[in-house]
């Protein structure tokens, strides 16, 4: 059993498995059953200034998309900041934090945007013994119709502003977290460097509506016959989010900005992924929403087990370790050519792949009376689309072509050497590229 | 002239070898990575799971399914290992369908339960070709003698040397395992699995095993009292109960589970003889077990009477048509009256029965079966336990966790009292007697 304790900015947990600010933090109660379930550490769900709490919808907060099975793969929801008191937040904090106390214990905060507003709830939370702050720059519904949340997180000079505030009135590590609702994620994570944060976690949620009724013409969740904008989260927006964490972690700026990863991470590949490309840790929520604390269980003897494999013994074996091989587009090598294969005696005969080349990609699978599914080298493109499709894993591969070869597609020579769009003599302005290799 | 299934009385040799090695193939086959996927795909990771709930081991069914579907097959085979040690065995002999599967959420909304006993298997077999899961605690300097080497004994001497507790197992045959190696059905562990899983659970160390050694000459409770911090009686049921019927004693009447014995332990299924005709007068496991087994001899008429009704009757309906899959006759409500022959067994006459305010009664009308062979499957009994001890329902009374009337004697599996007859119920009692004796000598210090 691999050691998974993480050290994230100076924030111990036994594991690097953290539940994202979200409803499963709301309340003591949660939180600690989480604890005893295994998480390694929580973001208590955002807590706003004094006064009047929020108040929630009464009607349905979530929509969902399913995937076959009735799996479900992305949740919307319209639920605001904590609808609780300040106070009573606060005592369950610290009474959570004095129980646990090698857990992690981080604690979201939106304020209005004003300096007084944010020096008045740090002392409190530090009072608390918490282990650190997140700043939530990111919901995208309501509380972003107020001037805060995401309505913060889409102006880097604000995400700045409010960062350094914090830092200069708490010992508390300052972690921000980001929309992934604008254009390039690398601008509010520079932000957020130049005010001194500690970290950034992201994402946060995405614009989203999820379905809408046919029958009443609303959008869903839908409150009495309207429906708003929510955000979006669960396995379907991981993709999304592991790109925008690639991002901040390759771009020189921010390469030392430790980062907290967030979005669909439902199982311990999921996690490790995520940590590959950059992330110190990672916060989980719809999956625990899905199926309660229990799934810690498997993501912490699952990695355990990879770690075993891979002969490491710290987490930190597994951070960044993908981002070197990070890269735009025209870096990828135009000289490797591959081909998809066919295992015929893996092959069910469900004919998905002829369906998917033939409709949609380069007619190169040919099938036979008595359904043999075969590859046509000489149109095979390498699309990945066959394998992509296929129920049976590791039926289709795609195999590199050996250099000297002949690709039959174009009838020329596989190439050893590496060429990129660069220097492609059809590029119309590779002379704007820097060369990565000499012109004879 | 060789064999064949029509040669007259009890004969050898009546299939061909690859018949024999057909009919005695694994009855289920091992499922590949695709099949575990898909199969793992289907569970739907309830809370608080109804399929534990049923499990007498209470294995975390839905955490190792989940884990099989996420590629940690090994992460999974330590769910199921932490609660169930034999859980290889129980993989294959678990009456599943009255177990966990019965219970399956999918079961109820489509008929078609996820296939949790072939996934354990999956898990397990991965898993135990290569390592063992656990390592003992340090030396704790108790000795704990454990008598019978089957399912209860071995879980329990497990557990107990995992706790640092140094261990002799005492055993009255040559061979461990108990029921698994003597009694289940040869197509349910296949391979010699059940001496390949004695030999892995020994391998945690700290266990000694004594064969050839029986409770009673040589070896007397009050011995290992006294040289033992506490004795646990895992020695099953080792006498059978008797047909009363006139001519019981004819030849070629034999207990089943002498006859599964002796299968079990043949290296050559066609030494094994069988009659041409075969009665087996019982309704359990063991009766079954003894029909399909006489059919996959190579028996030409296999007939299996019971005295109740099909719903009373202790082996499942998956049993049950298993049985008749293999072409073995069903008889219900109906008790044998006599056994006729000249020297040897050659026909049973049975009387119909019916109930009649509760008890069970001879309709009197009477049938004959043809029999060269009979064997006597209606139960078997406690023999053996020491005496001195309390019994309850002809088994050795014991509490919640096992602990018998004397205080430093624990009982479990088939010879205690509670629970099924199982070796996944015996499994558990096993490990919650040693658990219980871990903690009555760590309080003790």
């Amino acid at each position: 059993m691999a050691d998974l304790t993480t050290n994230f900015i100076g924030i111990k947990s036994p594991n690097p498995f953290w539940l994202a600010s979200a409803p499963p933090t709301d309340k003591e109660y949660n939180v600690r059953r989480a604890f005893e379930a295994g998480w390694g550490g929580v973001v208590w769900k955002t807590l706003g200034e004094e006064g009047p709490p929020v108040v929630n919808v009464n009607g349905p907060r979530y929509g969902a998309i399913y995937g076959g099975d009735r799996r479900l793969i992305g949740l919307n929801n319209i639920e605001l900041i904590t609808d609780r008191p300040l106070q009573q937040n606060l005592r369950e904090i610290k009474a959570v934090k004095r129980d646990y106390p090698n857990h992690a214990v981080v604690v979201s905060l939106m304020v209005p945007c004003e300096e007084d507003a944010w020096k008045a709830i740090l002392g409190p939370v530090e009072e608390t013994g918490a282990d650190g702050i997140e700043l939530n720059f990111g919901c995208p519904h309501g509380m972003a119709e107020r001037g805060m949340g995401g309505a913060v997180g889409q102006v880097p000079e604000y995400i700045e502003m409010v960062t350094r505030w914090c830092k200069q009135n708490t010992r508390m590590p300052v972690i921000v977290k980001l929309t992934p609702n604008i254009t390039d994620i690398r601008k509010p994570a520079e932000a957020a460097y130049r005010g001194g944060g500690d970290a950034v976690s992201l994402i946060n949620t995405i614009n989203s509506i999820t379905s809408v009724n046919l029958d009443t013409f609303a959008p869903e969740p839908t409150i009495d016959g309207w429906g708003a904008h929510g955000g979006y989260c669960g396995p379907a927006v991981k993709p999304i989010a592991l790109n925008m964490v690639a991002e901040i972690a390759r771009n020189p700026e921010t390469a030392n900005l430790p980062i907290s990863g967030i979005g669909g991470v439902s199982n311990w590949r999921d996690a490790a992924e995520f940590m590959a490309l950059g992330a110190g840790n990672v916060q989980v929520c719809t999956a625990a929403m899905t199926y309660g604390f229990k799934i810690v269980q498997e993501m912490i003897s699952g990695l355990s087990q990879y770690m075993d494999e891979h002969e490491m013994t710290s987490t930190s074996e597994i951070v960044g370790r993908a981002v070197p091989n990070a890269k735009n587009w025209q870096d990828l090598n135009l000289n490797y050519i591959a081909k998809a294969k066919i295992d015929q005696d893996l092959c069910i005969k469900c004919g998905r792949c002829f369906a998917a080349c033939e409709d949609t990609s380069h007619q190169a699978i040919s099938m036979s009376e008595d359904r043999v599914f075969e590859v046509m080298d000489d149109e095979c493109v390498a699309c990945n689309l066959c394998a992509l499709v296929c129920p049976v894993e590791n039926c289709i591969s795609l195999d590199a072509q050996a250099p000297g070869t002949i690709d039959e597609r174009t009838g020329k020579v596989v190439e050893k050497e590496y060429a990129n769009w660069t220097t492609h003599p059809n590029n119309p302005i590779g002379e704007m590229f820097e060369l990565t290799t000499p012109d004879e | 002239m060789p064999n064949d299934m029509q040669t007259s009385g009890i004969a050898d040799h009546r299939l061909t070898p690859s018949d024999y090695a057909d009919n005695f193939t694994d009855l289920h086959a091992p499922l590949t990575d695709h099949e575990a996927l898909v199969a793992a795909d289907r569970c739907y990771f309830c809370h608080d799971a109804p399929c534990m709930d049923a499990c007498p081991t209470s294995i975390d069914i839905p955490l190792f399914i989940r884990q099989i579907s996420t590629g940690t097959a090994d992460a999974a085979a330590n769910t199921i290992f932490s609660q169930n040690i034999l859980g290889g065995m129980c993989a294959r002999v678990c009456p599943t369908e009255t177990l966990c599967e019965e219970v399956c959420v999918r079961e109820t909304a489509e008929g078609k339960p996820v296939l949790i006993g072939q996934l354990q298997r999956y898990a397990t077999d991965g898993m135990m070709g290569r390592a063992h899961p656990f390592k003992r605690a340090a030396d704790t300097g108790n000795r704990i003698a454990v008598v019978g080497a089957g399912p209860a004994g071995l879980a329990c001497a497990h557990r107990l040397s995992m706790n640092g507790h140094a261990v002799t197992v005492f055993d009255a045959r040559a061979k461990g395992g108990g029921l698994n190696e003597f009694g289940i059905a040869a197509y349910k562990a296949v391979d010699g699995f059940a001496q390949t899983e004695v030999e892995w659970l020994l391998s945690i160390g700290g266990i000694e095993v004594k064969y050839d050694s029986p409770l009673g000459s040589g070896l007397s409770i009050d011995d290992l009292k006294a040289d033992y911090e506490a004795v646990f009686l895992g020695i099953g049921l080792g006498g059978v109960n008797a047909l009363r019927a006139d001519g019981e004693d004819k030849d070629n009447v034999v207990d089943a589970v002498d006859f599964i014995e002796g299968l079990r332990q043949a290296s050559d299924m066609g030494t094994v003889a069988v009659g041409r005709h075969v009665v087996v007068i019982g309704g359990g496991m063991t009766a079954v077990d003894a029909a399909v087994q006489s059919k996959l001899l190579g028996a030409d008429e296999v007939t299996m009477v019971y005295r109740r009704g099909k719903e009373r009757m202790s082996a499942s309906e998956f049993e049950q048509e298993l049985a008749t899959s293999k072409g073995v006759r069903i008889i219900y409500n109906a008790a044998p009256v006599r056994l006729t022959g000249n020297g040897a067994a050659q026909a049973v006459e049975f009387a119909h029965t019916h109930t009649v305010d509760g008890k069970l009664e001879n309709t009197g009308e009477t049938f004959t079966v043809t029999a060269d062979q009979v064997f006597k499957a209606i139960g078997q009994t406690l023999d053996g336990a020491p005496d001195g001890l309390e019994l309850t329902g002809g088994k050795i009374k014991v509490n919640e966790v096992g602990q018998t009337s004397d205080p430093a004697i624990w009982a479990g599996g088939d010879c205690a009292s509670g629970g099924d007859d199982l070796t996944v119920t015996a499994v558990a009692e096993g490990r919650d007697a040693a658990e219980a004796i871990n903690n009555k000598l760590t309080a003790e210090g």
